[in-house]
């Protein structure tokens, strides 16, 4: 498998995934090789993992050579150089396009240091992560598929493909239409294009992502298979951390983005506290539109009942759960989404919109479409009120969550391995 | 006659800590002592104490013909008694020599004139006492506000407080072609004087004595001099306001600007016919040359000199309003701890943190905030006011039944 991160150190939902996803295979007795883009060594044990950092590539191999080329493509299709007139960029770029294509002094050099991050260098990285694959690809014969989480990993996945000849497997995480709506980042597209087509099946997490690969990359029904997350532990929390104020508080977890749908809680908090001054109102989590969150809060003269707490960690995530009495993850596009289950363990009733992948599988919550505010604001108040939903939800969405084992997600993937094994010619 | 009259603003706020969501009706101290505490050692090594030492040689040297005002702020006493008592104890000594003179503000340094008479002469009232007793009983005659903000409505309410003088800005959109150098009468109210800020001398000094590129660079205590002597010979006053940080702190020592107050008061005796006077002494010798009409408040802030650096924008208003919704509740408190956070909370510099206008191109306003961005700072006070709130109606429970926790 080529991941991009891995617990502890992850930035987002990928890397608890592939862990939940590694941990549910170990169970069925299959080994997984997790190749990543830098490890910390304080990684648990439970795979066979390949730092990317320490793959020393042989540039004297020629079949790299073709692949480089490719890369090339994206990484100049990637271009923002800035302060650039259009001759000079026209030079550089003609540079990058004639010149680099062969051996790049930096990328294409024995030994690369990656960041694993999410940094300016990312195009950079994931041309150096493509060329790692095609290396492990040629020194290892010990697997029997490939299997890429996200387009991070999809050029790693597809150089491997070309220098093993064994069939790949791309896991749909998410999509740049869920991440940028409709202004998409070309190349990104393009890498995520290339790796659900070269790919001899796709794994989507839900029907909601399923719908975009074909909807949008143009990917046969057929040939994707929607596994579900699932949750690593399904025990319920009891928190000892007891909130400070008398009011009901109300909580949005997440990144504080355009994918996340803030403006929606924003409006609907609006409408609960003209009904119900006893609510608080906590929008957690950092990221480019949370200045214009405060200053729409401070339109509305809600500041002192509306609040930012920046971006939380560790056990202020779960301290921020047990206070809550109604968690809202109002995305305008999530494939999945396991905040919500985290809220769940907590005993706090969700409200989740329908364009989320976990809608799918989490019954006992209020389904509500993003945009619909006053949809929104109404399941508030009736969570806030009328005690039996809460208390109905509480009690059977710890069961739910108790089928949602990544034991059962990696049966299902092993018979997709199995499946596409065979219909190799 | 014709005078300088130096005024120097002496503040520092009470700022807030980073106070967290989750710090909301449990932990109920909000200031920074630390950070509070670095500024005013910082500011006292670099200007306090060695601009005092420097005036007190100058009055010494010309045996009181040389004189300045102050106003200090309740918020920067409070803190000088903490944290600064040697400073504190110079503040008195230069009052001490009979040529300082002191004036009333707010006591925290509020924006009250702008939304209440109550709170407004309740803070002076406190200003007042505090004056009285860390000065040996002294008693201002002339008034100045936060940030020198004056209308005729502000004019009417420090005249009914029984002030024989205003400081102010000599805004131009204000003032049109008259000159800041006489002495005017409040518009409501006439018997009030109001002394006017050149803010083209005062700024000199203020914002661009260490300016390489101004035209002007470098500023010396001669070329001062023959501008002070190229103004028309019938003009008498020449009002120098300025904040006192200027010496040391906004403009380095390595600036010159010690040397440059060093040399200007020999400088005036010596090439002008200039004296040097205090405001009261202004208002005492000079009679008003009209009235000044000044319907929508002023200050001496920024480009504009309106109240934009503090209230204006969505998050500023929301602040400001939440803050004074409480007033009524506050007056039925006697809770001591309470009552100072309530003035300390008032202070205009947590506005002006939250100021968006000078957001993308970084200025004044960063130089002097705490915080990263405007919006930090509102969700930080907005913190701090949730806190506050509960607080207030746990003393003084609404009419509607309390909800239980």
């Amino acid at each position: 498998m080529f991941g991009w991160e891995f617990p502890p150190h992850i930035s987002g939902g990928l890397g608890t995934a592939c862990y939940g996803l590694v941990q549910g295979m170990n169970f069925h007795k299959q080994e997984v090789i997790f190749v990543v883009p830098k490890l910390w060594g304080d990684e648990e044990p439970v795979a066979d993992f390949v730092n990317a950092s320490g793959v020393t590539i042989d540039y004297r191999e020629r079949r790299f050579k073709k692949l480089w080329k490719n890369l090339t493509y994206l990484e100049v299709n990637s271009f923002l150089v800035p302060y650039l007139g259009p001759k000079e960029f026209k030079k550089f770029t003609d540079y990058a396009i004639h010149d680099r294509t062969d051996v790049d002094e930096s990328i294409f050099s024995t030994n690369y240091q990656f960041s694993g991050k999410y940094g300016k260098n990312l195009m950079e990285e994931v041309s150096r992560y493509a060329l790692v694959g095609a290396q492990i690809a040629r020194d290892r014969t010990d697997f029997d598929i490939i299997h890429a989480h996200d387009w991070l990993a999809y050029p790693a996945g597809i150089a491997a493909k070309e220098i093993s000849g064994k069939p790949l497997v791309v896991h749909v995480h998410a999509t740049e239409y869920d991440r940028s709506g409709e202004s998409v980042n070309f190349p990104v597209f393009e890498i995520e294009r290339a790796g659900m087509h070269a790919a001899d099946h796709v794994v989507a997490v839900s029907q909601l992502t399923k719908n975009t690969c074909v909807r949008k990359y143009g990917i046969s029904p057929d040939k994707v298979t929607v596994l579900h997350n699932a949750v690593l532990d399904a025990s319920i929390i009891t928190s000892s951390y007891t909130k400070k104020v008398p009011e009901k508080i109300v909580t949005f977890l997440g990144r504080i983005t355009y994918q996340k749908g803030p403006e929606y809680f924003v409006e609907a908090a609006k409408k609960v506290i003209d009904r119900d001054p006893n609510v608080r109102f906590v929008m957690a989590g950092s990221g480019d539109l949370l200045h214009k969150m405060v200053d729409r809060v401070a339109e509305l003269r809600m500041g002192t009942k509306f609040h930012f707490t920046g971006f939380l960690k560790g056990d202020d995530v779960d301290h921020m759960y047990a206070i809550s009495d109604v968690y809202v993850m109002p995305s305008v596009s999530e494939p999945f989404g396991i905040a919500p289950l985290e809220a769940v363990r907590h005993n706090t009733p969700v409200i989740i919109s329908k364009q989320s992948g976990v809608a799918e599988v989490l019954n006992n919550a209020i389904k509500i479409d993003f945009w619909d505010v006053d949809a929104m604001a109404d399941a508030i108040f009736g969570l806030l009120h009328y005690k039996s939903i809460a208390q109905m939800f509480t009690e059977l969405g710890g069961d739910e969550l108790k089928k949602l084992k990544w034991e059962h997600v990696a049966a299902k993937l092993v018979t997709v391995y199995e499946k596409t094994i065979a219909q190799r010619p | 006659m014709r005078t300088v009259c130096f005024y120097f603003q002496v503040h520092q706020p009470f700022r807030l800590k980073p106070y967290r969501f989750f710090d909301i009706g449990e932990d109920h101290y909000y200031w920074n002592d630390y950070l509070n505490r670095n500024v005013i050692r910082k500011v006292a090594q670099k200007c306090y104490l060695p601009m005092n030492a420097l005036l007190l040689e100058l009055i010494q040297r010309y045996d009181g013909k040389f004189k300045v005002a102050f106003s200090l702020s309740g918020t920067f006493l409070d803190q000088l008694e903490a944290y600064a008592p040697d400073v504190l104890e110079s503040f008195q000594r230069l009052v001490a020599t009979g040529h300082v003179e002191l004036l009333n503000e707010t006591y925290s340094h509020s924006l009250a004139a702008l939304k209440s008479k109550d709170e407004f002469f309740s803070l002076v009232k406190k200003h007042q006492d505090r004056i009285k007793e860390l000065f040996n009983g002294y008693s201002p005659k002339v008034f100045r506000n936060t940030e020198l903000i004056y209308s005729d409505q502000i004019g009417a309410m420090v005249a009914e407080l029984g002030y024989e003088g205003i400081l102010t800005e000599g805004a131009k959109h204000v003032l049109g072609w008259k000159s800041p150098n006489y002495v005017y009468a409040s518009a409501h109210a006439p018997q009030l004087k109001v002394l006017l800020k050149n803010f083209r001398l005062s700024d000199d000094i203020a914002f661009r004595f260490g300016d390489h590129t101004w035209a002007d660079y470098p500023l010396t205590s001669q070329k001062f001099v023959s501008w002070l002597n190229a103004l028309p010979k019938e003009e008498p006053v020449v009002n120098l306001f300025m904040d006192y940080e200027t010496f040391g702190e906004h403009q380095w020592a390595e600036s010159g600007i010690f040397d440059f107050m060093r040399h200007l008061p020999e400088a005036i005796f010596t090439q002008s016919n200039f004296t040097f006077s205090t405001p009261s002494e202004v208002v005492a010798a000079l009679s008003p040359v009209s009235s000044i009409h000044v319907p929508t408040p002023i200050s001496w802030a920024d480009e504009e000199r309106d109240l934009t650096a503090w209230l204006g924008n969505d998050m500023q208003d929301e602040a400001f309003d939440r803050l004074y919704e409480l007033e009524k509740k506050i007056r039925t408190i006697k809770d001591p701890d309470l009552l100072r956070d309530w003035e300390y909370l008032q202070t205009s510099d947590h506005f002006y943190y939250i100021c968006t206008k000078f957001f993308s191109d970084g200025s004044v306003h960063e130089y002097f905030s705490p915080y990263d961005t405007p919006y930090d700072a509102f969700i930080n006070y907005m913190n701090v006011l949730s806190d506050f709130i509960l607080r207030v109606e746990a003393h003084a429970p609404a009419k509607r039944g309390k909800t239980k926790a």
